[in-house]
Formats: C-alpha cells, sequence, structure tokens
C-alpha cells in the first residue's frame, strides 16, 4: 500500500463531565483506542450508531479536539507539531448540517473567496477565477456567487459547503454526514457529485454516517464504531459480503432491503436494546449486552481487532465463526 | 434595497439634530448665555422669543440650539465608548470561555448590582465637572447590558457549523470574531446601542442637576430641564421645550437603531432568484 495519508495511532478522546458536587466527575471515553490509516485517493467509510464518537474521531483529526491519548499524523508528520495552516491546505471537512455551516451574512463569494486570500492567494483574477472554477465544479451557476445563503435550497448549500472545503485544495476531505440532513430525492445528487470529485481531484474521503447504505456506494474501505472503538474494518466487499462482527450484522440487516440480500443473517443478526452509555460503557466487549453471540468470555475479556482475512480485521472472540 | 419608513423617519430626526448641532450660530437667535435681560424673564412663546425665556430672560429657542451640542456629544461619545468596551469584552468573554469569561462575567454583574449613575456620579466627583469628565464617567460606567448581550449571542454561534468551518480554514481567533461571529451579532448591539444613547442624554441631565455636569450658565438639555422644575406650573414652557427635544432625539435614534439592524440582515433584503 502506498504511504498513509494519515495514520490514527491509539487515538483517545477522553472528557470529563459531570462537577465536583452531584455525583462526581466522571471520564466520557468518546474515542478510545483508534487504530485507522486512509491512503492517497481512497475513501474509508466510518459507520456507527449516534454516539459512538465518529464526529469527536473527526474533530480530532481536525484539530479541534485534543486527544487524550495517541497520535494523529498527516503525511508522517504529528498533528499537533503541524502548523494550522498547513493542516488547513491538507485536511477539510464537509459538515452535517448545510444551514448551520454557512455564515448567513457573507455572500458565497466571500465565503470562497476568503480562505484564498488568507491563504496568500492576493492576485484578484487568481481568486477570482479559482472561485468561479470551483462554483462550476460544484454544479453552481456563476450568478450564484453573489448571493447570501438564505437563497439558496439544502441541496445547494451542501454544495457551497463542499466548494468551501475543497477551494484550498486539500487531500483528505472528512465528510460528517454530509447527506444526512437532506431531502431523500437530493442525497443521491450529492453523493454522487462528491464521487466525482474525488476522481476528478484525486481526493481521499473519510464518509462519516450512520447509514450503512450511503457507504456502500462510495467506500472503498469500511471502518465500523461501537462505542469509542473500531469492532471491524476491511474492505467494503468483505464488509458486506462476509461481515465478522455481530454489530456489522447488525447494521448490514438494518438496510432498507427491497432484494432480500442479507437475509442469510438477517433474523439473526437483530441488536436488542439501545447503544450503552458511554459514560459506563459494559465490562469487556462493549457490545456484549446486545449480542446474539455473548459467551462468558466476552465480559471477562475485552476482544482485539484481530485479522479474519488480508486486510480484513474484526475485534470479536468469535470472528471465524461465520453467521 | 428598501427601507421602512420608520428608518426615514428616524433617520431624518438624528440628521436635523445633527445639524443643529453643527449650525448652531446660524440658527440660533440669540446669545445662548450672554442675552440675558432680567426684563424678559419667564416670558411665554411669542414672535420675539419662539419658545419663551427662562428665568434670566435667556432666549429658550437659543438655548436648546446651543444644548444639543453638549447633549449629542455626551450621548453618542459615551455610548460608542460603552459599546466599545461592552462588545469587546463580551465577545472575547463568550468566545474563549475559562478564567477569563469567569472575570469578566464578575465584573458585568458587578457593574449592574450598582447602578451606573452612582458610578457616574463617583467617578465626576474625582475628575471634577465638564464635558470631558461627563463624557469619561458615563462611557465607563453603563457597559455591562452590550457586554451581557454580546457574550449570550457569542455562546449560542460558538458551536454553529460555519464557526468550526473557519477554524478548520486557518483562520486564527480574532479573525473568527470579527469576521465570523461580531457581524453575526451586531444587530441586537446596534439597538442596544441606541437605547443607551438616550439613556446617556438622560443620565447627563441627571448630573447637570446635581451640580456635577456642565456647570451653568452654558446650556445643555438635561441642566435646561433640571433648571426648569421649579416652574413647571408657572412656566411650563422651560421644561417642554427641552424635554421635547430630549424626546424627539432619541426617537430618532431607537427608530434609526432598529431600521439600521434591518439593513445589515440579509435576509431581510431578500432577492428574486
Amino acid at each position: 500500500m502506498a504511504e498513509p495519508l494519515l495514520t490514527l495511532q491509539d487515538l483517545a478522546v477522553h472528557f470529563q463531565v459531570g462537577s465536583a458536587f452531584g455525583g462526581g466527575v466522571r471520564t466520557l471515553k468518546a474515542v478510545d483506542g483508534v487504530d485507522l490509516d486512509v491512503a492517497p485517493g481512497e475513501c474509508l467509510g466510518l459507520v456507527g450508531e449516534s454516539g459512538c464518537g465518529k464526529s469527536t474521531l473527526a474533530l480530532s483529526i481536525m484539530g479541534l479536539v485534543p486527544p487524550t491519548r495517541g497520535q494523529v499524523r498527516l503525511n508522517g508528520h504529528e498533528l499537533s507539531k503541524r502548523e494550522r495552516m498547513a493542516t488547513a491546505r491538507t485536511v477539510q471537512m464537509v459538515f452535517q448540517d448545510p444551514y448551520a455551516s454557512l455564515n448567513p451574512r457573507q455572500t458565497v463569494r466571500r465565503t470562497l473567496a476568503d480562505p484564498l486570500r488568507l491563504h496568500g492567494i492576493a492576485n484578484r483574477t487568481e481568486v477570482d477565477h479559482r472561485v468561479m472554477d470551483m462554483l462550476a465544479k460544484v454544479g453552481l451557476r456563476p450568478d450564484h456567487a453573489d448571493r447570501y445563503p438564505h437563497e439558496f435550497s439544502g441541496g445547494q448549500r451542501q454544495r457551497i459547503g463542499i466548494a468551501r472545503a475543497l477551494i484550498l485544495q486539500p487531500k483528505l476531505v472528512i465528510c460528517d454526514e454530509p447527506v444526512s440532513a437532506l431531502d431523500v430525492s437530493i442525497r443521491a445528487q450529492i453523493i454522487n457529485l462528491l464521487l466525482e470529485l474525488k476522481d476528478e481531484l484525486g481526493l481521499a474521503y473519510i464518509m462519516i454516517s450512520h447509514d450503512l447504505g450511503v457507504v456502500e456506494h462510495v467506500s472503498d474501505r469500511v471502518a465500523v464504531m461501537y462505542l469509542g472503538r473500531i469492532v471491524e474494518q476491511g474492505g467494503w466487499q468483505e464488509i458486506f459480503e462476509d461481515p465478522r462482527h455481530p454489530y456489522t450484522r447488525a447494521l448490514i440487516a438494518a438496510i432498507p432491503d427491497p432484494f432480500h440480500r442479507a437475509d442469510a443473517f438477517a433474523k439473526r443478526a437483530k441488536a436488542h436494546g439501545e447503544i450503552a452509555s458511554a459514560l459506563d460503557p459494559p465490562a469487556g466487549c462493549h457490545f456484549n449486552p446486545r449480542c446474539p453471540l455473548k459467551a462468558d468470555r466476552c465480559v471477562s475479556e475485552v476482544p482485539l481487532l484481530e485479522p479474519v482475512a488480508t486486510g480484513h480485521r474484526a475485534a470479536c472472540h468469535f470472528r471465524e465463526r461465520t453467521a | 434595497m428598501r427601507l421602512g419608513a420608520n428608518t426615514y423617519v428616524g433617520g431624518a430626526l438624528v440628521g436635523l439634530a445633527l445639524s443643529v448641532a453643527i449650525l448652531a450660530p446660524w440658527i440660533a437667535l440669540y446669545d445662548p448665555v450672554m442675552d440675558a435681560n432680567l426684563m424678559n424673564a419667564e416670558l411665554p412663546p411669542s414672535r420675539e422669543f419662539p419658545f419663551g425665556t427662562d428665568a434670566q430672560g435667556r432666549d429658550i429657542f437659543s438655548r436648546i440650539v446651543y444644548g444639543s451640542r453638549i447633549s449629542l456629544t455626551v450621548g453618542i461619545v459615551s455610548q460608542m465608548c460603552n459599546s466599545l468596551i461592552g462588545v469587546t469584552l463580551g465577545l472575547t468573554a463568550g468566545f474563549w470561555g475559562g478564567w477569563w469569561d469567569d472575570l469578566v462575567s464578575g465584573l458585568t454583574n458587578l457593574m449592574l448590582a450598582i447602578p451606573s449613575l452612582v458610578f457616574a456620579l463617583a467617578i465626576m466627583a474625582i475628575l471634577g465637572p465638564g464635558l470631558l469628565s461627563l463624557v469619561i464617567a458615563l462611557g465607563l460606567t453603563a457597559w455591562s447590558y452590550s457586554c451581557r448581550i454580546a457574550r449570550a449571542q457569542v455562546l449560542s454561534l460558538k458551536s454553529q457549523g460555519y464557526i468550526q468551518a473557519a477554524r478548520i480554514l486557518g483562520y486564527g481567533d480574532l479573525r473568527i470574531m470579527f469576521t465570523q461571529v461580531l457581524p453575526n451579532i451586531l444587530g441586537p448591539l446596534i439597538v442596544i446601542a441606541t437605547l443607551g444613547m438616550g439613556g446617556a442624554i438622560l443620565s447627563e441631565a441627571a448630573l447637570s442637576f446635581l451640580g456635577l455636569g456642565i456647570r451653568p450658565p452654558f446650556p445643555s438639555w438635561g441642566s435646561m430641564l433640571s433648571e426648569a422644575r421649579d416652574t413647571i406650573r408657572s412656566a411650563p414652557w422651560l421644561s417642554v421645550f427641552p424635554g421635547l427635544a430630549i424626546f424627539f432625539t432619541v426617537l430618532g435614534l431607537n427608530l434609526l437603531g432598529d431600521g439600521l439592524r434591518d439593513v445589515l440582515d440579509p435576509q431581510s433584503t431578500t432577492r428574486r432568484a
């Protein structure tokens, strides 16, 4: 594999919650020991339920949340030692809510041109040219440049958000639920746009979603996250055709499936109950209270992320058991 | 861009007050201080004295014209100081949080707990009477309102995606505060500022009444109002006209502030796609 663009080593983000009075301080392990890497031009899907730490992981890669432990390396440099501006030109982010992610007082032109100027492109024709070029790339018209965000629909706003993320020509774009706030009819458009731009510009993505259906369409590799840990990781074919972690099976079984592709394990794969609290995760394997394969060992021993096949790893004591 | 009629009325009233202040020597009929004549004391409005005369026989109209200079200076300049202090403290406190926020919030609560007029009184007692001391005293004591509003607005905006996006794009703290946060919280701050200008004009009146503001015989609207207190029944024109001057100026400032807030909001000026 080529030199990875992004490497996470044992990354952990813990928050102290509560006060010294009323209940005492407790530790919320939002992200707890994640190893991941992303190669240039690759799309990694990151899936998991709400509250499993996906967004915290993203913010911590961006340097907005300081890690408690572990390392984030971009192009082989550790993040904390990297300059803010250099990071901005390497990694960018597309946000979930297109209504809150654009400054309502700035025209599209300013939203796109200001970062260019900040990063030292002073020539007006050059700035103008790159803004117009980017608008065309994301499928907006030149006359959209001088409008304000409230004059656009949700899908158009998300296009502006994508344009803003790409204006500095980053190598890696983290898409945090890029379509979950959009109408179903618009989702495919935005997903296709992201895929086109990936091929055209040679981008790498981390596609964060709670919806495996979205991830399935775009990802080269998939990582499944549960309560701050990666429980399974592999190429999308392995993950979708031969899932080894019961949680992955449950997620796949939850994809609306008119063709009954997943029937083989759909009945047994159901996860029961709610996601446990990250403040008080179950002992051993975090998934054990909801798991159909639960055994004594699952409570006493934390399963490690071990290889099943080349490039396919699962954190389950019963990973050799196919469904 | 369409502006409401209120904005025009407010702008006209403020514009009128400002031009009267600037053109005072050409508008006034008499000298506001020197043309005293006890023979003319407390005359009702007439063709010779349009707003009547005061106890010393000075022309009220001329005194209002000259008084506008002091009242407007005090109102506008001191409120600008207050806004500058309040917005700077509130913006940084809300944005950075931590010990700085605790300190600023504590100070704000302290300022709110003590009536600002009492505070201004203490400063005036130290600095002595005069226009500059008035501006300083009123400009340092009423910032807690804009500070509170600014801080609360920042807190509600801080977690918005576009603030995070700016950070990710490499913007520094100050740039985020001034280009991303401030333009989005300006509306309520402008309204607070215009209300504060009216308040400052009234505070000047109170301080002048206590002998700590503008010293007689020089006129300010506030001091004229307080001098007229004794004759409000026998010669109401002494208090009515300065009162109307204050009323229309404060009204104009408030209408203008309201209008400005709408102008600054792109959503109120929607164009057709």
